[in-house]
């Protein structure tokens, strides 16, 4: 197990008063926040700076903290023999940021939480319902239109006899339904973490990430599709073969259309009660005067057209 | 590998009870209370014990309870942040990111 140096997580010195943790806590979790950041590893460090805060701002447990010592980061740790922490209750999701997952050294310190103290503290049994635990699940624009599986490796921290906390790794063989749109949460029942004197474990939560798409955006259910077309299927109308999710349809493009014109493909999204539509949205190209002939098309154009597109900025 | 386990698409076809959503959630009921009141979710049916909330209102709640939580603001403060990340995140998605 690796010893982890809360100050250096929250960038603080070690005889930081709670005011300065505070702030810093403030501060590192507007910038992690899963929900605000931008960063790439921000949930973990999230959890980390969560952790970190949770000892430091608790002044007995950042007592018993204390007392470890300076040790490097990373170091190789064991709490010592002698070492106990008897901790007051803490009630469900009323820990620290992202409570109910912590580290291994926490748990080795600190006994994980509340509702696990009876195994420890000696104070008889603790009844507490188990934390509900989240993960991200990623998903291509094509998973969640037909839905998929997905095997999830969830890390859970088991208690042998003694209360001591063993980590275990655990494969979850999931079903992400058809329809899922970018934001939406799944629920796995049960899939959190165990409850402490019988009572039930909490609940899986998946968030579900569509990953950009070369072609579609994705608004709610909708789908949205910028379609290419030359300047005479838009002045002409025409019939084309469009992409959707579900293969390719004919969409007849209206004469006189001009470019940025929307048009909807009906129930063409994702699947779901209403379904989705698919709007494809015209983007006419210009085709290159790169050759004499093509140049004096345009002039041909230009002349038996006499359009000014710039007509109603005049008047 | 085992069959794959049953989950719930939290979508607006799902439908909790008040007593559901305080137990998914880990909230007293006083709570839900709250967030109906600032306008963060809005229950189907006119009376609290009719209450029904879809899936996307257990997201909700649970996003702006997390909000209040991390940031230590109050809810309308956590209610104001959840529009703006919503919209930040549609925003992104109308761009194609």
């Amino acid at each position: 197990m690796e010893f982890k140096d809360y100050y250096a997580i929250m960038g603080v010195a070690r005889d930081a008063s709670p005011d300065d943790i505070k702030r810093a806590y403030r501060r590192l979790a507007r910038k992690f926040h899963p929900d605000v950041s931008k960063e790439k590893d921000a949930e973990e460090r999230f959890k980390e700076i969560g952790e970190a805060y949770e000892v430091l701002r608790d002044p007995e447990k950042r007592a018993a903290y204390d007392q470890l010592g300076k040790r490097p980061a990373g170091e190789e740790f064991r709490p010592p023999p002698d070492w106990q922490f008897d901790f007051d209750t803490e009630s469900r999701g009323g820990a620290g940021a992202g409570a109910g997952m912590h580290s291994d050294f926490f748990e080795q310190l600190f006994g994980g939480l509340g509702g696990l103290r009876g195994a420890r503290g000696g104070r008889g049994a603790f009844r507490s319902r188990g934390f509900d635990t989240t993960a991200r699940v990623e998903v291509t624009l094509e998973e969640a239109f037909r839905g998929t599986t997905r095997t999830l490796s969830i890390q859970r921290v088991e208690r042998d006899k003694d209360g001591r906390a063993k980590p275990r790794t655990q494969q979850l063989n999931v079903r992400i339904p058809a329809g899922v749109a970018d934001g939406q949460q799944i629920r796995v029942p049960a899939q959190g973490e165990p409850g402490a004197g019988g009572e039930a474990p909490g609940d899986l939560f998946l968030e579900i990430h569509v990953l950009p798409h070369r072609w579609f955006r994705l608004e709610g259910r909708d789908v949205w599709l910028d379609l290419p077309v030359a300047p005479w299927e838009a002045a002409l109308g025409d019939t084309v073969r469009v992409p959707t999710l579900a293969g390719r349809v004919d969409l007849k493009i209206p004469k006189g259309s001009q470019t940025d014109r929307q048009l909807r493909l009906k129930g063409r999204g994702l699947p779901g009660s209403p379904p989705g539509d698919q709007f494809v949205v015209l983007k006419i190209v210009v085709p290159p005067a790169d050759t004499p002939e093509r140049e004096a098309l345009y002039r041909e154009l230009a002349a038996g057209t006499q359009m000014n597109p710039r007509a109603a900025m005049e008047s | 590998m085992s069959d794959p386990i049953d989950v719930d698409l939290l979508d607006e076809t799902l439908q909790f009870t008040l007593a559901d959503i305080c137990r998914i959630c880990g909230v007293q009921e006083q709570l839900v209370v709250e967030i109906v009141e600032e306008g963060i979710v809005e229950p189907l049916g006119d009376d609290r014990p009719y209450w029904r909330f879809t899936g996307i209102a257990v997201t909700r709640i649970q996003r702006v309870i997390k909000l209040q939580h991390d940031f230590d603001v109050n809810l309308p403060g956590a209610a104001l942040a959840l529009e703006l990340l919503e919209e930040i995140d549609r925003l992104k998605r109308a761009l194609g990111r």
